[in-house]
């Protein structure tokens, strides 16, 4: 189902080192490796959940990940905090 | 049985309950050569792998996380790297098998990083499916299709979180109707009610199908449905003249609407693919529009129930 199609997620191929590991991480098929440097082929379907930067070795992905808790969001903005826990 | 209790701790009735203690368990006759599986220990992600890995012998290391299933607390740091770790060296995991391989459920990746327990333990980590019932077909191929690796919101996924949403939205939503009741507007009590419902069920289970990619604007759809029925009851008559009843009529359109669409914008924290940012952006783009229609909608008709008290 389509969403949002602007995120955070940024992708330097040059730091690639062609582990292939943020394709098998990624629940959105944002990443596809089967020959050599990673690439980004779906960007827009990225929901910036963080598994592929957590597990970069080299640092070439990098996105602001977050909980998309929109009841934490509203509440962080109100008490001016960044929202960072959710709902248990 | 089972069955129950899985419904009851989806709801989160009692959930200190539903945790199993975290260790390394053996499923089978498992040997200093099988494989070794890492779960949550929230009991339904646990039972969900064990009943997926009935018949292989392996073992399970639970980590504690809380009692919280493996994509939330992956999210929130408690299916961390570091619990992994402590928990390999807790357990003596490396003293009890031969090998150096864990298989990692895949949505843990957002808390664990492969490399940095390979480096901190010795253990290599290799992602598994998402679901747990891939995982005999993933033992067979060694390794994960595309399809096992991209996560669904099937209507079955979806149905499962409307309890939880009740949990939170029905109490309130219940609350108002019995004091719109108790002023005497049976049209608001029903409305409220059934625009939160619409909200927090209707959206997940007809998600798909509702315009709009926002899930505000999925809810205002639906919520504008139940204000249209409101509205339409509203102009009966009752007496009242019928300027009086129009605007009893657009305060329910005005009220209910956002009932349904924040109910709606809230279940964005339980669907598989929003992103942060678009969330950020629903917030800043309706939250305001809904709290201005709501507070105009209530002023509106409490001033046709005063020029309704004057008349009579």
């Amino acid at each position: 189902m389509p969403y949002c199609k602007e995120n955070t997620l940024e992708y330097d191929p040059e730091l690639c080192n062609s582990c292939g590991v943020c394709a098998t991480v990624c629940p959105h098929g944002v990443f596809k490796a089967d020959k050599g440097k990673a690439r980004l082929v779906m960007p827009s379907e990225c929901m910036e959940c963080g598994a592929c930067a957590m597990n970069c070795a080299t640092g070439a992905i990098k996105v602001d990940s977050d909980v998309g808790c929109a009841a934490a969001m509203m509440k962080a903005a109100l008490l001016g905090r960044s929202a960072t826990t959710c709902c248990d | 049985m089972d069955r129950l209790i899985h419904v009851l701790a989806r709801a989160g009735v009692r959930r200190n309950e539903w945790r199993v203690s975290p260790g390394l368990y053996r499923l089978g006759a498992p040997g200093p050569n099988s494989p070794v599986f890492v779960s949550a220990n929230y009991k339904l992600s646990f039972d969900a792998l064990r009943e997926a890995l009935e018949g292989v012998d392996c073992y399970i290391l639970v980590l504690d996380t809380k009692g919280i299933n493996v994509w939330c607390a992956a999210g929130k740091g408690s299916f961390s790297t570091d619990e992994l770790v402590y928990r390999i060296e807790r357990t003596g995991l490396a003293d009890v098998v031969e090998h150096r391989r864990l298989i990692v459920p895949q949505l843990a990746a957002t808390g664990v990083a492969g490399y940095e327990v390979r480096e901190r333990s010795g253990f290599r980590v290799t992602y598994g499916p998402v679901r747990a019932s891939d995982i005999k077909e993933f033992l067979e191929s060694g390794k994960t299709s595309d399809k096992m690796r991209l996560v669904r919101f099937d209507l079955k996924d979806r149905a499962v979180l409307i309890p939880v949403e009740a949990k939170s939205a029905l109490p309130i939503a219940l609350g108002a109707s019995t004091l719109a009741y108790l002023a005497g507007d049976p049209i608001a009590a029903a409305g409220i009610t059934a625009a939160s419902v619409s909200g927090f069920a209707g959206v997940p289970a007809l998600l798909p199908w509702l315009p709009g990619e926002d899930f505000s604007i999925k809810g205002f759809f639906l919520g504008g449905g139940v204000a249209l029925a409101a509205s339409i009851a509203a102009l009966r008559d009752d007496g009242a003249s019928l300027p009086i009843r129009l605007v009893r009529a657009a305060s329910y359109a005005l009220l209910l609407p956002p009932i349904a669409a924040f109910a709606s914008l809230n279940f964005t924290g339980c669907s598989t693919y929003t992103s942060p940012t678009g969330v950020r952006k629903e917030i800043d783009r309706y939250v305001r529009l809904m709290a201005g229609m709501a507070a105009s909608g209530l002023i509106m008709n409490v001033a046709q129930r005063i020029a309704r008290a004057a008349k009579g």
